[in-house]
């Protein structure tokens, strides 16, 4: 039975005269492995930005678990399993991952109020977050300064914060943009494994991932949902072949 | 490799050379009773400079009207000595109450704005206190201070004395007290998120935790420490007077923690002694152009760096 965990109805959001999301629509089902693509300056960015509320639409209305969660300031969309990355890594520079996944792993358990305890101190806690460092690949370096980290382990970190929330819904954006070829692999590898009981939007440029890791493609352009479908319906779709191999080439470079 | 657990757990807790130097600390007062006036001035803009570390060093609130407090605190116990009660706890009770109630009421001028407007805003806070207390002379004594200020014996057995010695004891002991409880504050997972607003709020926010209330709590308390070397101040000196929010007060604090090192808890003390100490030495040497050489002193500071310039700068390494 396919239930919907995460829906946009009818998102608009303009900046002054420009409509950078276009009454879109998209429904997010439970387990999916559901890509976002489009050409540069197609409003993915500002699509997430919605979703979790970085940003108010000027129209329009999202659900997470049958719930109205619109109006909800962003903290309080990730208490309820809204959770994204960010195509570029927002980390806490003064921390070494261990610190920080300790930190996030306790804000989830309601632990973030505690002052009188140590961090640390929770041992379910600490177990915690040397899973997520084991899964992420990020043992040998957690006790580093992250800002001294080389950039894929800093992408894996970015994500290993993100799953540490316990997300019922995880948006990836852009989750191998700028990684070099040598540690792509790893990375590729950990995003296969996230645990399919969470659902996943990934907006991405890399082709090769959209289509090797979606079981479900939505293709924006200028702000509006151009099309919807599985991978093989996408790939064949003569729209989709003119944005992004006609015209939409030179989008692409804009 | 150390594990995880105790990796994390080994930056906080007390070392064991901590204990001897507080023990040493307590027993300057009795060892060189003539310096204990200093020893009492330098407990308290500690306690002052470890209030502003909570919200400048652990938080990134940048503040330049922390006097807004310690004046606060000062005023409200001194008040509070004169008209109602002359004990000294109640009164310092009195003093974090009412600086803690201060803070809690500014702390929505903080939430919001750049660092710039920050900076802007609490000194406008303690522009406005530093012209009440000036304006409502009927009550705080206006520019001539408030007088008269009579304290009781602490505990009801130990008078204050002329060479300061009980004062030194009473502040040291609160320092350490709201010294080892701020500890306790950055090290726990609260103080953890907090570290997490300072360094990215955009992703603080994106992993769950309100900014703006941690902004507003870690304020609210750090008022009330700020309070309590306020207290303090009023209640060792006998008077509380207008310079208690003058911006000097302000300003000299993130000097003390921009020499002692911001986030982390030594910091504070570390810059309070050396600032006071310097003070008190060049303008024993040269009373009219200290601030030279203490201008000076902050230039070669900042351009040779901290770590360079200190001799136990391996002992820093690792802790909070």
């Amino acid at each position: 039975m396919s239930q919907v965990v995460l829906q946009a109805h009818g998102l608009v959001k303009r900046f002054g005269g420009i409509t950078a999301t276009d009454h879109v629509n998209l429904s997010l089902q439970l387990g999916a492995r559901h890509a976002l693509i489009g050409p540069n300056g197609a409003g993915k960015t500002t699509l997430i930005n919605l979703l979790t509320g970085v940003l108010p639409p000027t129209e329009g209305r999202i659900e997470l678990l049958g719930q109205d969660i619109s109006q909800l300031p962003s903290h309080e969309r990730v208490a309820r399993g809204l959770v994204r990355t960010f195509q570029i890594n927002q980390l806490f520079a003064s921390m070494t991952p261990l610190q920080t996944l300790a930190m996030v792993v306790s804000q989830r358990r309601g632990l973030g109020a505690r002052w009188w305890q140590r961090l640390g101190q929770d041992a379910a806690v600490v177990a915690r977050c040397e899973e997520l460092l084991a899964l992420f690949r990020l043992t040998e370096v957690m006790h580093q300064n992250t800002a001294a980290l080389p950039y894929g382990k800093r992408r894996l970190l970015e994500m290993a914060i993100a799953l540490a929330c316990e997300p019922k819904v995880l948006l990836l954006d852009e989750p191998v943009a700028g990684v070099p070829a040598g540690e792509r692999e790893e990375l590729l590898q950990t995003v296969a494994a996230l645990p399919a009981d969470v659902s996943v939007l990934l907006i991405e440029h890399d082709m090769d991932l959209v289509f090797e890791f979606a079981d479900r493609i939505t293709v924006l352009v200028n702000g509006a949902v151009l099309t919807e479908g599985t991978p093989e319906v996408i790939a064949n779709d003569p729209q989709v072949k003119a944005v992004y191999l006609g015209h939409g080439e030179e989008l692409h470079h804009a | 490799m150390m594990d995880a657990r105790s990796q994390l757990l080994s930056g906080a807790g007390w070392r064991w050379y901590e204990p001897l130097l507080w023990a040493a600390v307590f027993a300057l007062p009795a060892l060189l009773p003539g310096h204990a006036l200093i020893v009492n001035e330098i407990a308290i803009v500690a306690l002052f400079a470890v209030s502003l570390d909570l919200v400048l060093g652990y938080t990134g609130i940048v503040t330049l009207g922390h006097a807004a407090f310690l004046g606060f605190g000062a005023y409200c116990a001194a008040l509070f000595a004169k008209f109602i009660h002359p004990d000294p706890l109640l009164g310092l009770a009195v003093g974090v109450a009412a600086a803690t109630v201060l803070g809690a009421v500014c702390s929505v001028t903080i939430l919001r704005g750049s660092d710039l407007t920050r900076l802007m805003v609490t000194q406008g806070v303690a522009l406005l206190l530093l012209e009440l207390a000036n304006k409502l002379d009927w009550l705080t004594g206006g520019s001539d201070g408030l007088q008269g200020v009579m304290m009781g014996p602490l505990l009801g057995r130990f008078e204050f004395d002329l060479y300061g010695q009980t004062a030194a004891w009473y502040s040291l002991t609160v320092l350490l007290l709201l010294f080892a409880l701020a500890r306790r504050w950055v090290q726990s997972p609260w103080g953890a998120t907090l570290m997490a607003v300072r360094d990215n709020p955009l992703r603080a926010a994106a992993i769950g935790i309100s900014v703006p209330s941690r902004l507003a709590v870690v304020y609210t308390l750090a008022a009330g420490v700020a309070g309590a070397a306020g207290a303090l101040l009023a209640q060792t000196s006998g008077f509380a007077s207008l310079d208690v929010f003058a911006l000097e007060r302000s300003a000299d604090a993130v000097l003390m923690l921009v020499i002692g090192g911001v986030g982390w808890m030594y910091g504070g003390v570390l810059g309070a002694v050396v600032f006071k100490l310097m003070h008190d030495i060049i303008s024993g040497i040269t009373p009219q152009y200290w601030t030279f050489w203490m201008g000076l002193f902050l230039v070669v500071l900042m351009l040779v760096g901290r770590e360079r310039l200190s001799p136990v700068r391996w002992f820093k390494r690792g802790q909070a």
